[in-house]
């Protein structure tokens, strides 16, 4: 600022003011603040509804998968003594062990929780939920020795291992529901993989993310040819091939994913008219559903318009002077294509693959329907946990991974490919 | 979609049918006015034939009696997780919930279903014996009102002409690739499966919950399955094998027996029913805790009258699920539509009795999730 001068305006102490005395920084700086807040407050709204809708619950499961306050909470004065306690002294835990466990059982009973905690126990040993509805009851009325009272309930809390899982599952926070999640538990002698033939949710990931990147070749094999020709037709027959393209889109997805099994299976259209053209015999029968064939096909027609789409719209941008250009300079139609037009088309490729890919990753209602045994996702388990099995701490354990197997993959992409080349249109 | 969903649109016709008879009914019914009551419920079941035989058993004659108004919410599949979920947020807007026996285990467990003296609110027998004498075994749970017995058992198809005119009359005759070639269906979890491969392996049925405690027990069910294996479809939804068996997709397979009476009576399907070893599952009510004193006098209040002797056998005219009462067998009459006599066609009438097995749910509420997880890693291999 110019002090020396006081011409031009500029009051004798130096500073520039506005009409109301103001210095004129500082009423700048409040208006250029208000017009922010004005903004802010005009997305308010939509941070707030994403937040409360999407952030909010997603943190709040994810935070599921280490919870474990309710041991603790249900009996804490049993997890207190308990501390104190070896399981590999060998010796069952001692009286006072037992006379805290009655008093917190019989009250856990009279407010209805003994039950639950017996539910979460049963995740770390089979039988914990049968012997806690058991022992319920009879804590309440329980004369000293208490150990053999509850001995007397049933011979389990003589064993050693069933105060071990107590001890094992009392912390605040877990990490069971991880371990479970990556096919190992916890045993007396530290973290363990289970036995080989009981593994089976690092196989189902892979299984995911394979199939899921099978599913996002075939989108992009048919998606490619069918996005070009739209894009190069006159706009009328191009407009209708488009309706044609969206049409599934109108359809539930149950109805398209019926009339898949309608098609695929071995009483069906497509086997009925390869043993009529004689192109396979009655006992020959192709077996094209409820395997992972049927969720490649039935998920490739189902994701196909999210491929078309971004590429569509990238193509229509393309002029059609730059392949007759590098033809008329003498490149065949095949060093056309691939040197100048399919360079160009490959922002939208990475936007078709990584929608695909993405909405792949976490399908799981065709698959429950088509894919038999071998065509299910992770996330078939990850429904069961939620709605049959209500182990909601496995089901978070394993969404989180998955979420973090998106996210790792998606930072990989932008490694290789780089975020900024996608383009939906 | 697992359980009695959909059940085939002729059924809900014959329905229609059929109200105008128990119409009749509850007017002869002397009902109790309902003080301090809600005037309206609502109700969760398994929508399709299942919820309209209720719907014309229970809640209708009840309605036109005190006009109290129904909702009806068809979201049983997902009871459990759900009532967990409005449970957390502290909005329970459920008053009266339909659930298979396990899950009613579990909702009692967990402390979201209200535990029932049976006696003070359910009625008696019409000979006077109290409603916990009359519901017996079906009492699986203290937060339990049972309805109906239903079994999960096999139909094949009459016409296979690879098994040359043989007919499948035992329950290993599913395990038996030779005799009865052609694909199985059979359901996409742990819990029946494992009892029928070990009967067909040679165990007695009293040893069946000793040998399934037993790592080597399940193997042995699992090696046993392995054996027709890659000639099962595996179902998930209780409409699939009712389903596979019309198209020809499949030449045997478990579901529930109602579907199968369905698909054998209503849709006249070549399909028989195989009764050998099917297991006895119970479904009923439970009533959401904490329901505020207005609503649960109403939830009582409809309870005594539609879970009574009467209205139990009232349900058996639209579908072919047992009574749970064993005071309303006697009174199961015709179909309301085909006109059939219904009691043959009962899980529970003494000629499909021959070898039942009742589903343990003590044993598997503790051991479902071990057994489970061994299973789901079998089966994806």
């Amino acid at each position: 600022m110019n002090k020396s001068d006081g011409a031009g305006g500029v009051p004798a102490d130096g500073i520039m003011r506005a009409a109301d005395g103001t210095p004129l920084k500082k009423s700048l700086a409040r208006a250029l603040r208000r017009e922010k807040i004005r903004s802010l407050l005009l997305i308010l709204p939509l941070l707030a509804f994403i937040l409360i809708t999407f952030i909010a619950p997603i943190a709040d499961m994810l935070f599921r998968s280490v919870e474990n306050g309710i041991v603790e909470d249900t009996i804490p004065q049993t997890v207190g003594l308990l501390q104190d306690w070896d399981p590999a002294s060998g010796e069952l835990p001692d009286e006072a062990v037992f006379a805290a466990f009655q008093k917190d059982l019989s009250e856990a009973f009279k407010a209805k929780t003994s039950t639950r905690l017996g539910l979460r126990l049963n995740y770390e040993k089979a039988g914990m939920s049968g012997l806690f509805r058991k022992s319920g009851r009879p804590a309440t009325n329980m004369e000293p020795p208490f150990r053999e009272a509850f001995i007397a309930v049933d011979e389990d809390w003589g064993d050693i291992e069933t105060w071990a899982v107590i001890k094992r599952a009392s912390p605040r926070l877990t990490d069971g529901y991880f371990l479970s999640a990556l096919d190992a538990h916890r045993t007396a002698d530290g973290v363990e993989m289970l036995p080989e033939k009981e593994r089976l949710y690092i196989f189902l990931f892979m299984r995911t993310i394979f199939l899921s990147i099978v599913i996002t070749f075939s989108c992009l094999l048919l998606g490619y040819p069918i996005a070009y020709l739209l894009a190069s037709l006159p706009v009328r027959t191009s407009n209708l091939l488009l309706i044609l393209v969206l049409l599934p889109f109108w359809t539930s997805l149950l109805v398209r994913t019926s009339a898949w099994k309608v098609l695929l299976q071995q009483q069906g259209v497509i086997n009925d008219i390869l043993v009529w053209i004689g192109l396979i015999d009655d006992a020959g029968r192709l077996i094209m559903i409820n395997n992972m064939t049927g969720t490649i096909i039935a998920m490739t027609h189902i994701l196909l318009p999210f491929m078309i789409l971004p590429l569509f719209s990238v193509m229509k941008t393309i002029s059609p002077s730059y392949v007759r250009a590098a033809k008329s300079m003498g490149a065949s139609d095949w060093t056309a294509f691939w040197k100048i037009y399919f360079p160009n088309t490959v922002p939208g490729i990475g936007a078709g693959s990584i929608l695909v890919f993405i909405l792949a990753i976490g399908y799981y209602i065709t698959p429950e329907l088509v894919g038999g045994t071998s065509g299910v996702f992770i996330s078939n388990r990850i429904a069961y946990h939620i709605s049959s099995s209500l182990n909601w701490g496995l089901a978070a354990a394993l969404g989180t991974i998955l979420l973090v197997l998106v996210l790792a993959l998606y930072w990989a992409y932008d490694r290789i490919v780089g975020i900024d080349n996608v383009k939906l249109g | 979609m697992k359980l009695k969903t959909i059940l085939m649109s002729t059924a809900a016709a014959g329905v229609m049918l059929g109200s105008a008879s128990v119409a009749v009914n509850s007017a002869s019914h002397g009902m109790e006015p309902c003080e301090g009551c809600a005037n309206s419920m609502t109700v969760v079941s398994w929508g399709g034939a299942y919820q309209n035989s209720q719907v014309k058993a229970y809640s209708e004659p009840y309605a036109e009696a005190t006009s109290t108004e129904f909702v009806w919410d068809e979201s049983s599949n997902e009871a459990v997780a759900k009532l967990r979920a409005m449970n957390e947020a502290g909005n329970v807007t459920w008053d009266l919930v339909d659930v298979e026996g396990p899950d009613a285990v579990r909702l009692c467990d967990e402390g979201l279903a209200m535990e029932i003296n049976v006696d003070e609110v359910l009625a008696p027998a019409p000979d006077g014996s109290p409603a916990s004498k009359d519901f017996g075994d079906s009492l699986v749970s203290s937060c339990f009102i049972p309805q109906i017995v239903f079994s999960t058992t096999f139909g094949y198809r009459t016409d296979v002409a690879a098994w040359n005119g043989a007919v499948p009359s035992s329950l290993c005759d599913i395990f038996d690739l030779e005799k009865f070639p052609g694909k199985r269906a059979l359901e996409k979890r742990p819990k029946k499966n494992i009892e029928w491969a070990l009967i067909c392996d040679g165990v007695a049925k009293a040893d069946l919950y000793k040998v399934m405690e037993t790592d080597e027990g399940i193997d042995r069910a699992l090696a046993k399955l392995g054996t027709i294996k890659d000639q099962v479809i595996w179902w998930s939804a209780g409409a699939d094998t009712p389903q596979l068996l019309a198209d020809g997709e499949i030449v045997m397979g478990s579901t529930y027996n109602g579907r199968l009476f369905s698909v054998i009576e209503e849709q006249k399907q070549p399909v028989a029913m195989l009764w050998d070893y099917q297991v006895f599952d119970f479904d009923g009510w439970i009533i959401p805790a904490g329901l505020p004193e207005d609503r649960l006098n109403r939830v009582k209040h409809f309870l005594k009258f539609g879970t009574d002797t009467q209205r139990l056998a009232d349900q058996a005219k639209y579908i072919s699920y047992g009574p749970a009462r064993a005071s309303s067998a006697p009174l199961v009459g015709k179909h309301a539509e085909l006109g059939i006599d219904m009691a043959p066609h009962m899980p529970t009438d003494p000629n499909n009795m021959g070898n039942i097995i009742v589903n343990n749910i003590e044993w598997w509420s503790s051991y479902a999730d071990d057994v489970d997880a061994k299973f789901q890693a079998w089966l994806a291999k």
